[in-house]
């Protein structure tokens, strides 16, 4: 899960990395009384999980609180990317010296984790990287030892800090390493890290990305959770404990096993090539345990999307048995009712295929289909979207 | 012939007693498997019954560690089915012990705890200059030389042995293609799973099929997320010179969105199945459109080999 800069600035705080006094604010009234409070120059910043706001307008330097008060407005409600701005956060304003750059981050590639800093920051690193990577220093941390003292020393070395701050630079990176290691994040980055008139460090903007699998130990991070901007079916989908992602198109996808769901989806895209261009509406993968309560709440899910015209089932059964999935889907449409108001095309292969199938032509439930193959499926169901 | 895992692999299951682990040991033993043991430390002492493939009862010894389960039976495999919390530690345990082959099934593992204990497990080189440890996984269906041995929970029905080599990210996938190619046979399949951080890469595999006589023809899975994809291409280019036939999931995946696996998501503009599929296209692999055309792509070598 990405994290909103007030919740990543507010991780720092508590780690005790260096940061600016920040409140957060959803009504320009709000943003007023914060700006008040904080006193002289603040900066209100959209607080959206997308890059380039400085360039969309949201971020904007207010001299005093009714000027905080006029941009908070401006900027709640706006559209950044697709993301709408919920909240901004008043921030100190701060005499900025020098801007760096610091960031952390899970190297897949590698499989260990990767610290880079550069003495050039507050600009686009992606940019830094391609035009002068010689500015950017990138120093392997081993998931082992963590990014201890003597491994910030190396990177505020590498990343020619001037002697004399390479202490004060590895004293935040150590923390910030904390942050890291403390909060199971795959990502944080700081950018830009800044040292004020008065000679002080201090993270002005964070980006930090934790990991969802490490839910179970860190359980303060289930408050980090912004309900507005989640899809409500996707919301619905994760109550029920399903694996689900809406899409955009009409052809509603249960499957088992992330890889054949995500394949299914690339099929019915090719078999919608042929019907009007139709398209996949999610991605749902019911896992190994494909019972009727299970396939009921998928398909629950799934017909909750006004766009979904028809559903395809696409199960492999390896250790599932299709005659359990056969029955669950029979029971599923039992369960549903009348709500169950689209037609499905099933296709079952593996495991017990021959009872599955059977099951199904017994039930003869006049919504479904039942389809030999995955590409014979999805090209049924892209049809029938498209009728 | 196989990779990774042979007759001869004596297997121990770290989690025998848990309900994953109880169901899985015996479809293991069904499928040939010489599971030889299995690790609990709470239930050390205890056995357990099982059934092996002829139909003659089974009983395993549960140990307190890996090291006392490898000194007692002289096993060389652990499969883990040890829930995401305590996954590190049993691993750790294994890689201490200086396992040969760590096959981790568990989904869900945080990834900081994979990279620590696949940090570990590199830092413990042999005489020959590898690490002692190779691991799979975690979240994968681990591996299976059909007819001959299971680690892991690949369905040992789907097909018999023969000379396609097969490697994954994704287990029902493997699944797919195994089955879609079961008239031919598969040498080895392995799953080496979705997570971020895995064990055992596509090009690990790609170097074992390449160097197995027994392997003609290699298909590579792949899907969304990383450049593991990108570098097997690379390494197919300067090193492989069996048919390598190519299928990646995703190409309708959304930025941004992790699609089931940990590891299964596009990052801005990296990590996409069209840059996969271009870049193994033109490192001279055959890339199918859909599984079943990756698998018409096979069959079109076999007819020519």
């Amino acid at each position: 899960m990405d994290l909103y800069e007030y919740q990543a600035r507010d991780l720092f705080e508590a780690h005790g990395v260096p940061v600016l006094a920040g409140i957060v604010a959803e009504t320009p009234e709000d943003a007023k009384a914060a700006a008040e409070k904080l006193g002289g120059v603040t900066v209100v910043k959209a607080q959206v999980k997308v890059g380039g706001r400085g360039l969309a307008g949201g971020v904007k330097v207010a001299k005093n609180a009714d000027e905080a008060y006029e941009y908070a407005k401006d900027i709640l409600g706006m559209d950044i990317k697709g993301h709408t701005v919920h909240q901004v956060m008043i921030a100190a304003g701060a005499d900025i010296k020098e801007e760096y750059y610091f960031s952390m981050l899970l190297d897949r590639a590698n499989r260990t984790y990767l610290a880079m800093a550069s003495v050039e920051g507050g600009m686009d690193i992606e940019q830094l990287a391609e035009e002068r990577p010689d500015d950017l220093a990138r120093v392997p941390v081993s998931p082992t030892t963590g990014l201890n003292r003597e491994v910030a020393e190396q990177i505020a070395k590498e990343a020619k800090f001037a002697e004399d701050m390479q202490s004060d630079i590895a004293d935040v990176l150590v923390k910030l390493g904390e942050v890291f290691e403390k909060e199971d994040a795959t990502l944080v980055e700081v950018n830009p890290l800044v040292l004020t008139g008065e000679g002080k460090l201090i993270a002005l903007d964070g980006k930090v990305t934790v990991d969802d699998n490490a839910d179970f130990r860190q359980p303060a991070h289930a408050e980090l959770v912004d309900e507005r901007t989640e899809n409500p079916l996707e919301a619905k989908a994760e109550a029920k404990g399903l694996n689900y992602v809406k899409l955009d198109g009409a052809v509603g996808v249960i499957g088992n096993g992330a890889g054949l769901v995500m394949s299914t989806l690339d099929v019915v895209a090719y078999a919608g090539e042929n019907h009007g261009n139709v398209k996949p509406a999610n991605f749902l993968d019911i896992g190994g345990g494909a019972d009727a309560q299970v396939m009921a709440d998928g398909l629950d899910v799934i017909l909750g999307d006004e766009q979904v015209n028809s559903v395809f089932v696409n199960v492999f059964g390896g250790i599932t048995a299709c005659d359990q999935v056969a029955r669950g889907i029979v029971q599923a449409l039992e369960i549903l009712g009348d709500a169950a108001s689209k037609q499905l095309v099933v296709r079952l292969d593996g495991n017990k295929v021959d009872e599955g199938r059977a099951i199904l032509a017994e039930a003869n439930h006049p919504l479904v289909t039942i389809a030999a193959t995955m590409d014979e499926g999805a090209d049924k169901a892209a049809e029938l979207a498209n009728k | 012939m196989s990779i990774f895992l042979n007759k001869d692999s004596k297997v121990i299951v770290q989690g025998i007693t848990g309900g994953e682990g109880t169901k899985h040991t015996a479809l293991m033993l069904k499928a040939g498997t010489n599971i030889v043991g299995g690790v609990n430390a709470r239930r050390a002492g205890e056995t357990v019954e099982h059934v092996d493939a002829d139909g003659n009862d089974v009983t395993l010894n549960v140990y307190g560690t890996v090291e006392e389960a490898m000194k007692e039976t002289g096993a060389d495999v652990s499969v883990m089915f040890v829930p995401p919390k305590f996954a590190k530690d049993a691993a750790m345990e294994a890689i201490e012990a200086e396992i040969g082959l760590l096959v981790v099934i568990t989904e869900g593992i945080p990834v900081q705890d994979t990279a620590e204990f696949f940090a570990a497990s590199q830092a413990n080189v042999g005489s020959d200059g590898k690490p002692k440890t190779r691991i799979i996984g975690p979240n994968c269906p681990g591996i299976i030389t059909p007819d001959v041995s299971l680690a892991g929970i690949t369905p040992a029905t789907i097909t018999g042995t023969g000379p396609i080599g097969l490697v994954s990210k994704s287990g029902t996938l493997t699944y797919q293609m195994m089955h879609e190619l079961s008239e031919i046979g598969i040498s080895t399949a392995i799953g080496i799973g979705g997570d971020p951080v895995i064990g055992t890469t596509h090009i690990d595999a790609l170097e074992a099929f390449e160097q197995d006589p027994d392997t003609k023809a290699i298909i590579m899975i792949g899907e969304i997320g990383g450049d593991a994809e990108e570098k097997a291409a690379e390494y197919i280019k300067d090193n492989v010179s069996k048919p390598v036939v190519g299928y990646i999931a995703g190409f309708t995946a959304p930025e941004g969105k992790t699609m089931g696996h940990a590891g299964a998501i596009v990052s801005g503009s990296s990590g996409t199945a069209a840059a996969k599929k271009e870049a193994l296209e033109a490192a001279g692999v055959q890339v199918g459109q859909t599984p079943t055309e990756a698998a018409d792509k096979m069959r079109e070598i076999f007819k020519n080999l």
